[in-house]
């Protein structure tokens, strides 16, 4: 703790609540995260659905480190580091593929896919020091997954993965719910795109609805022409057509829990989906209930959350189901990988009503998410004054006596809370 | 008549670019009211994932999937001062070259050409488009209508190109 400062002013009496812009722009301070946030908290790799196959790999980024992601021989699903032990070059330069052994194209050592070494060129030039079993491709401290969603941490000393997601896991399970069989699949299609905006700035606009009108009026247009209803509320509190709150799940964790409005594949039918949806919408709806009652069927039909798994893994569960996480390349830039996730039984038909409904606000050519990218951007741009204009504002909705809303700061400042007592040396979860 | 079963148009390469170039003034010059005019009734514009080109729109994410009324509600929020991502609007300039008809099916032309599309913003990093157009056009009298517009992207990810936010 020697040395740490904090970042933010907390004055829960007074309400006032301001972060130093510092955390946003600071090379300093992105150091600081990777030895106290990205080395200690639960980082997500991918899902499981990805390696449908024995031998099935990824190799991917996950918070700066290149990794493989892989099913072994065997079935089990592995991260590896995707470094030759060697002398350390990627073993793995395919994007994805099935393979039984990583072949390391410089002195040729060889790997199987369960990370276990393989073959060492010319063994006879090594002393008996040498212990080639010893030699496996090096992995996270740990790999955990739950419901299929696989993390790994580099802190050998972590609290588990499921009491690390603590309440968390409500929310992911009203989205593996949606599978009648209780199994979702990534779909195929990757958006990567850079954002030149500090990494902090993606988890507050993935839960901020605030700034829905004023950054969104193009998307609640195409949304209005297309026969949904997007009036304003009468209650003056609100600034979304529907109510919606904004709440702590612990650990640096939260969530939106709103109301919806903007129609869902499982299962709220709104005019984009065209009159021929509303049968097979109908039938997902009652296998729902009947499957879970009407009660939770209705919770995850009707509400829509957006869930912010601390530090970088996003849950939209709203016009379609995305998986977003992201990851600094310098303070001032971050570079963004999002998935849409589906049940693997749906038909060909909702399938292809999810991934239009995906683009009907999500990702680089959506009809909303340039505009958040801009949005991040111009902060980013506008943070270069910081030394002299010092402090964000964000107490909104402190000195509210009921429950946060959606369109408060109150889940942001629950972020901010977590990070700035993590950057000052804190643990990553509370003991259970 | 079905394009299957209609006598193929005759069609050359020259008709094609000045086609392709006159849209891509259009485009450019964010003249997408005009642009539109040359759209077919059943017009598509598809931008597939960069790492599943093949993939088809119905299982595989796009970053950009338009049937022809999405693609009006495209125009509408683009040339929209509210849609911040191209407020002030991008600079752009297109260069479209390697231009082939790639097949005759009826009155259905079929035809690929290479571009790069560089748009600029004020103080902001070059972005360039570079990949590949693939048209299908509708040859109606001297000129055509567009039925399909696909654009695949060379780059293995988005990355710095951030986002799709103007018609590429």
């Amino acid at each position: 703790m020697t040395g740490a400062r904090s970042f933010v002013v907390d004055d829960r009496e007074k309400g006032i609540f301001l972060l130093d812009r510092e955390a946003l722009v600071s090379e300093d301070v992105l150091r600081g995260e990777m030895k106290n946030i990205f080395a200690k908290c639960w980082i997500y790799v991918g899902h499981g659905s990805e390696l449908k196959r024995n031998g099935d790999f990824h190799t991917r980024k996950v918070a700066g480190r290149p990794v493989i992601f892989a099913r072994d021989g065997k079935g089990q699903v592995r991260c590896h580091f995707n470094t030759c032990r060697h002398r350390g070059a990627l073993v793995c330069t395919e994007r994805k593929g099935n393979t039984r052994r990583f072949n390391c194209v410089y002195h040729g050592w060889i790997y199987n896919n369960d990370g276990s070494m393989a073959r060492v060129p010319g063994d006879e030039a090594y002393t008996a020091a040498f212990d080639q079993s010893t030699f496996g491709l090096k992995a996270p401290a740990r790999f955990e997954q739950y419901r299929d969603f696989w993390f790994m941490n580099l802190d050998a000393d972590a609290q588990p993965l499921v009491e690390y997601l603590g309440e968390a896991t409500d929310y992911i399970d009203l989205v593996v719910d949606q599978s009648p069989s209780n199994t979702m699949e990534v779909i195929a299609g990757t958006q990567e795109y850079d954002v030149n905006a500090n990494w902090k700035l993606m988890v507050e606009n993935s839960v901020d609805d605030y700034h829905l009108p004023s950054t969104h009026s193009t998307w609640l247009n195409f949304m209005a022409n297309s026969g949904v209803k997007v009036e304003a509320p009468k209650d003056p509190s609100l600034v979304l057509p529907t109510h919606g709150l904004a709440i702590d799940l612990g650990n640096g964790h939260f969530t939106t829990d709103n109301i919806n409005f903007r129609g869902r594949p499982v299962a709220a039918w709104i005019p984009i989906y065209g009159e021929d949806a509303k049968p097979e919408m109908d039938a997902i709806r009652q296998e729902l209930v009947e499957r879970v009652g009407a009660d939770r069927a209705k919770r995850i039909c009707d509400t829509n959350r957006n869930l912010v798994i601390f530090p970088n893994l996003v849950i939209n569960d709203g016009s379609s189901v995305t998986i977003r996480t992201f990851f600094p390349d310098g303070a001032n830039k971050m570079h963004v990988t999002a998935w849409a996730l589906g049940p693997v039984e749906e038909s060909e038909s909702m399938r292809a009503r999810r991934l239009d409904a995906f683009l009907t606000f999500y990702g680089p050519g959506g009809f909303a998410t340039p505009d958040d990218v801009e949005a991040l951007e111009l902060v980013q741009q506008g943070l270069a004054n910081y030394t002299d204009d010092r402090w964000s504002e964000m107490s909104r909705g402190m000195g509210r006596e009921a429950a946060q809303l959606n369109s408060d700061e109150h889940h942001l400042r629950t972020f901010w809370r977590h990070w700035d007592k993590m950057m000052a040396g804190g643990s990553s979860g509370e003991q259970a | 008549m079905s394009a299957a079963t209609m006598a193929n148009v005759s069609v050359t390469r020259a008709e094609v670019e000045d086609f392709l170039y006159h849209e891509a003034m259009l485009l450019d010059d964010w003249r997408l009211k005009e642009w539109e005019e040359l759209l077919a009734d059943d017009a598509t514009y598809y931008i597939p994932a960069n790492d599943d080109l093949d993939g088809d729109f119905k299982s595989s994410l796009y970053i950009i999937s338009d049937d022809r009324e999405r693609i009006r509600q495209r125009i509408i929020r683009v040339l929209d001062p509210n849609c911040h991502a191209e407020f002030p609007r991008s600079r752009l300039c297109r260069l479209i070259t390697n231009v082939r008809i790639t097949g005759v099916e009826g009155d259905i032309v079929k035809v690929a050409a290479n571009f790069s599309c560089y748009r600029y913003r004020r103080y902001q990093r070059e972005f360039v488009y570079v990949g590949k157009y693939e048209y299908q056009l509708r040859k109606r009298g001297n000129s055509f209508k567009i039925k399909e517009r696909r654009v695949l992207l060379a780059a293995h990810e988005l990355g710095q190109l951030g986002s799709v936010s103007f018609v590429l």
